[in-house]
């Protein structure tokens, strides 16, 4: 869950982000506390503490006094224009230079993301009410 | 702004040996560190005198703005767990949390208590007869219940078996969070502890090698691996911690933080990135400090 060289308190606060890109943290609702979170990724409390006032600081997260953390209104859609932003240097790239190597070209790779788009589809279309929400 | 520790020009010589070698340290407070070194780098050495446990060759120490011999209003606010405290022949672990109960004056029974069941610690046993494992628990549990404002704990793992381990992890992680303190590890098993610990202070040879946060450690260093001729003149004029070669292949830590053009240029010339672990870190900066003092210009010492 954690990996190595990359700054912890980072880490911390991208995983908070794909839960509230991916639903399971709701806008305007609570966000885990530090402490809670350090309890549960096993970290010092000031990392923690250090990932959550990047999300603040961002706009993601806001202090209710004597509460605590909760979800922004909007963040989900400012983590969206982020995430985006940054998808073709995070994946397609490293895509792209792989491809090089194995000597596929653009046309193989357009036809190979169609294939496994189709399969993936059809999985997730199958599964998808048995597959229960994680908490 | 006091820091709780301060450390000027520390050294301590046996008979032949510097333990600590003109050691200047300032520890602030309020955190976890993590206190890191090979063995006989002189951390129980440091540990000790800092709880007056032991006597300075020279120099200056504080504790809390004071000096800790003798000292009731600062000793009473520290506890130093130690990797072999001895125990009266006929004492058990009641006798001996009692006394602590009793000397300290933030102890939780309550959470005594828990840690006494966490670790299934027979409470009627004397302690010569427990296992070098149940003797680490009860310091540990020492260290924790007494809740001390500066709590030093030397290797408090010995015997303790993964899941024991991970139970001191999770309880020091919770408890600390709650009642937030100075609290100094000493530890081998870097990788164990690098997530717990925010700030890192390596001691080797007696002298402070590194003091620096933990986050900013991790991206000190980086590894590039390829094609050995790509990689080696990618390398050139870089501070090299270690060089490893298979075949055409070469794998090269360096020391520095690389920016995002720089690992983008590392990517385009066809050469692996790998991230470095504190724990790999740390034994090459120690190697390195070694070869360098081997080595008639000693000159660089100083690692950042």
């Amino acid at each position: 869950m954690i990996e190595e060289g990359k700054a912890l308190f980072i880490q911390i606060a991208e995983q908070i982000e794909d839960q509230i890109l991916d639903g399971s943290l709701e806008e305007e609702s609570k966000a885990p506390s530090t402490n809670e979170l350090a309890a549960f990724y096993r970290i010092n409390p000031a990392t923690a503490a250090k990932g959550v006032a990047m999300l603040t600081d961002k706009g993601v997260l806001y202090k209710q006094r004597g509460i605590g953390m909760f979800v922004a209104t909007g963040a989900r859609q400012t983590l969206l224009t982020e995430r985006r932003s940054a998808f073709a240097d995070r994946y397609i790239d490293p895509l792209l230079t792989e491809a090089r190597t194995l000597g596929l070209g653009t046309d193989d790779l357009t036809a190979l993301l169609r294939e496994r788009a189709t399969a993936a589809a059809s999985i997730t279309a199958s599964s998808a009410e048995s597959e229960g929400k994680p908490a | 702004m006091t820091a709780v520790i301060e450390v000027q020009n520390l050294t301590k010589h046996y008979k032949d040996t510097n333990a600590l070698d003109n050691v200047t340290l300032s520890i602030e407070g309020g955190a976890i560190y993590g206190l890191l070194g090979r063995n006989g780098a002189g951390k129980t050495t440091l540990m000790s005198i800092l709880t007056a446990q032991n006597f300075a060759t020279s120099g200056d120490v504080r504790v809390f703005g004071e000096h800790p011999y003798e000292n009731s209003r600062v000793l009473s606010r520290m506890c130093f767990v130690r990797e072999s405290q001895k125990y009266p022949d006929d004492a058990t672990p009641r006798h001996a949390f009692k006394a602590a109960s009793l000397f300290f004056t933030n102890w939780d029974q309550a959470l005594a208590d828990r840690l006494i069941d966490d670790f299934q610690l027979p409470m009627k046993q004397t302690i010569k007869k427990l296992s070098r494992g149940q003797l680490s628990a009860v310091g540990v549990i020492i260290g924790l219940a007494s809740r001390a404002e500066l709590t030093f704990f030397d290797e408090p793992y010995l015997g303790l078996d993964a899941v024991a381990r991970q139970i001191f992890y999770d309880r020091l992680i919770e408890d600390y969070a709650e009642h937030p303190r100075t609290i100094i590890l000493s530890s081998h098993l870097i990788d164990e502890v690098s997530n717990l610990i925010e700030r890192v202070i390596v001691i080797d040879n007696g002298k402070i090698l590194v003091n620096e946060e933990t986050d900013a450690m991790r991206d000190r260093a980086v590894t590039v691996v390829g094609d050995a001729a790509k990689v080696d003149a990618w390398a050139s004029g870089r501070e090299v911690l270690h060089r490893e070669e298979l075949g055409r292949v070469a794998s090269i830590t360096v020391l520095g933080h690389l920016s995002a053009d720089e690992r983008a240029g590392v990517a385009a010339s066809g050469l692996d990135l790998a991230p470095v672990s504190l724990q790999q870190l740390i034994v090459r900066l120690t190697q390195k400090a070694s070869a360098d003092s081997a080595a008639p210009t000693h000159e660089s010492q100083e690692v950042r």
